[in-house]
């Protein structure tokens, strides 16, 4: 499904908007995949479920740094949050301990809790920042909790990108 | 042009040797015959107790207890099928462009080495609490390890937390499930010296009444008598084993490999120094989600035309864009003996985006129990597939 060519109205004067996609929908449909950046796991607080804030290369000139700092120290926190271990924490389990564990078959945990505010986060903040910039977060959670991958998008009218991978698209005949 | 749509759920496509049942939900490994074993003398035992003993000390002695009995035995039987058929905290297998772009990492690392030298052992440096802990790369799971994780090769999955393989709950022990193994081991203790000590008091009642010698020969619940005697000690074992590990926030594994037994001045990074907030951290700490998506829905496109050049696996979800994009790399995949064959990097992956919490769950009825997801992944399917992992 092609979508209406693009006509010079619509971009915008910015640096970094020279991806004039409005929305998901039409970063989908007129933009090719051209590369993936994999924000890795922060280790020096231990286990606990913590993300690099430093800032990869390949997104030098497709975001400003501070917001993605944000992004990552806001998802940060919304999983200390979620391991945290205190009053709340131990109250859940004993209370699921006593009933054998069966109540977590119709309670949700607090870290699945958690997760959905995290998801929703992300979905927005793809709408409203990463989007128009042609960039899209993966929640980390489909990746094992792994990395934050982020895919950088081209348009798929320009030809050779920055990042130096070519792309070809293929019609999912739709 | 006429495509079918084949739905699977992606448990089926999960690679490393476990078993799933009903369609998805439970999770254990391959080899589950120590597992029967284990659940025959946990209810048989208990069935005797119950049939033949219970009634007479209910009566003489007081009610409760075999109802206390029951109680223990149901927690018993729950955790240790908690234990069983939850996922341990398997790491998936990375996809084809974070192993490609992990491997680019090692390459520029390792651009310092001559040609024609081994290049040196892929170990990333972490400092955690001021020890540095050596993260170790799984050529398997093309993924370097996080901290404390280790790979089952029985189960060939990466664990996070990995403490053990254990036979008799026919899984592996991680994050996930390590506490409903420790409350299966320590309940389980408790039941076998209260089967035990109730056996013991039956016998001794009874032969009162009739005599030492009759009462072996009337009741077949002395039988449990003897199952306890030899189970009490190991299960009691293991629980206090436990319960030190726990104590220093240890695992099973670390334990093993002497990880943090104080050479080189070398200390456990994750304890907390302190022994009630080490237990507190493992037995109340919060209840981890599992990360492996094992319900998700994948719809395969099968291509009747031969001039379709590539299809893409459609997750079925709100917003589907499956697109593909060949990618050159410029540093192929190392091959390895430990890579297995299906990762090749010429081949494009295709991706999608699939947001898990939002796919239906499809009313599909209750598969044969227990199948094998099969590893169909060779170069039989030319279809590019989505493997979420």
């Amino acid at each position: 499904m092609r979508s209406a060519p693009r006509t010079a109205a619509r971009r915008t004067t910015l640096p970094f908007y020279h991806q004039s996609f409005h929305n998901l929908q039409e970063l989908r449909h007129n933009a090719s995949l051209s590369n993936k950046v994999f924000v890795q796991r922060d280790y020096t607080e231990g286990t606990v479920c913590k993300f690099q804030t430093k800032f990869p290369s390949e997104l030098d000139s497709r975001i400003e740094r501070t917001l993605f700092e944000d992004t990552v120290k806001t998802l940060n926190n919304y999983y200390a949050e979620a391991e945290k271990i205190g009053g709340q924490s131990y109250l859940e389990g004993c209370l699921a301990c006593a009933t054998a564990y069966l109540i977590f078959l119709c309670m949700e945990t607090r870290y699945e809790k958690v997760l959905k505010k995290i998801s929703h986060y992300i979905q927005e903040q793809n709408e409203k920042i990463y989007a128009p910039r042609g960039l899209l977060i993966t929640d980390p959670i489909e990746r094992g909790m792994r990395v934050i991958e982020i895919s950088i998008y081209e348009d798929r009218g320009s030809s050779g990108s920055s990042s130096g991978s070519s792309s070809t698209t293929c019609s999912s005949g739709r | 042009m006429i495509s079918k749509k084949a739905a699977s759920r992606r448990w089926e496509k999960l690679p490393g040797k476990n078993t799933f049942c009903c369609d998805g939900r439970v999770m254990m490994a391959r080899q589950k015959g120590v597992f029967y074993l284990t659940l025959f003398l946990i209810v048989g035992t208990c069935a005797l107790f119950f049939a033949f003993e219970c009634p007479y000390l209910a009566l003489h002695l007081s009610p409760a207890i075999p109802v206390f009995a029951i109680l223990l035995f149901l927690f018993v039987m729950a955790m240790l099928l908690r234990t069983s058929f939850s996922d341990p905290g398997v790491l998936p297998r990375a996809l084809p462009e974070e192993a490609t772009f992990i491997e680019m990492e090692i390459e520029a690392a390792n651009a310092n080495v001559p040609a024609g030298q081994r290049p040196p052992p892929r170990i990333r440096n972490v400092q955690i609490n001021s020890q540095i802990v050596k993260l170790k790369y799984c050529y398997t799971c093309k993924i370097f390890r996080p901290p404390r994780a280790s790979h089952c090769s029985i189960c060939d999955n990466c664990v996070d937390r990995f403490d053990h393989h254990c036979p008799w709950v026919g899984n592996c022990v991680g994050k996930r499930n390590y506490r409903y193994f420790y409350l299966f081991t320590l309940s389980l203790s408790l039941l076998t010296i209260y089967i035990f000590a109730f056996d013991i008091v039956h016998v001794v009642l009874r032969s009162v009444d009739s005599g030492f010698v009759n009462t072996l020969k009337e009741t077949p619940g002395t039988y449990p008598l003897l199952v306890c005697f030899f189970t009490l000690w190991s299960v009691v074992g293991l629980t206090g084993f436990h319960t030190y590990l726990i104590s220093l926030n240890q695992t099973t594994n670390e334990d093993i490999k002497g990880s943090w037994s104080g050479k080189n001045r070398v200390q456990n990074p994750y304890s907390h120094k302190n022994i009630i907030k080490n237990c507190c951290e493992v037995l109340c700490g919060p209840a981890y989600p599992s990360v492996l998506d094992r319900r998700g829905l994948m719809v395969e496109e099968l291509p009747t035309s031969a001039s379709l050049d590539g299809t893409t696996e459609v997750p079925l979800s709100k917003a589907p864009s499956p697109h593909t994009a060949p990618r050159k790399t410029t540093a192929p995949l190392i091959p390895n003996e430990h890579t297995p064959e299906d990762v090749k990097p010429g081949i494009a992956a295709s991706l999608e985006k699939s947001h898990t919490s939002e796919e239906e769950r499809m009313p599909t009825p209750l598969n044969t129990p227990c199948k094998s997801p099969t590893q169909d992944r060779g170069p039989s399917s030319p279809k590019e597939k989505v493997q979420k992992l």
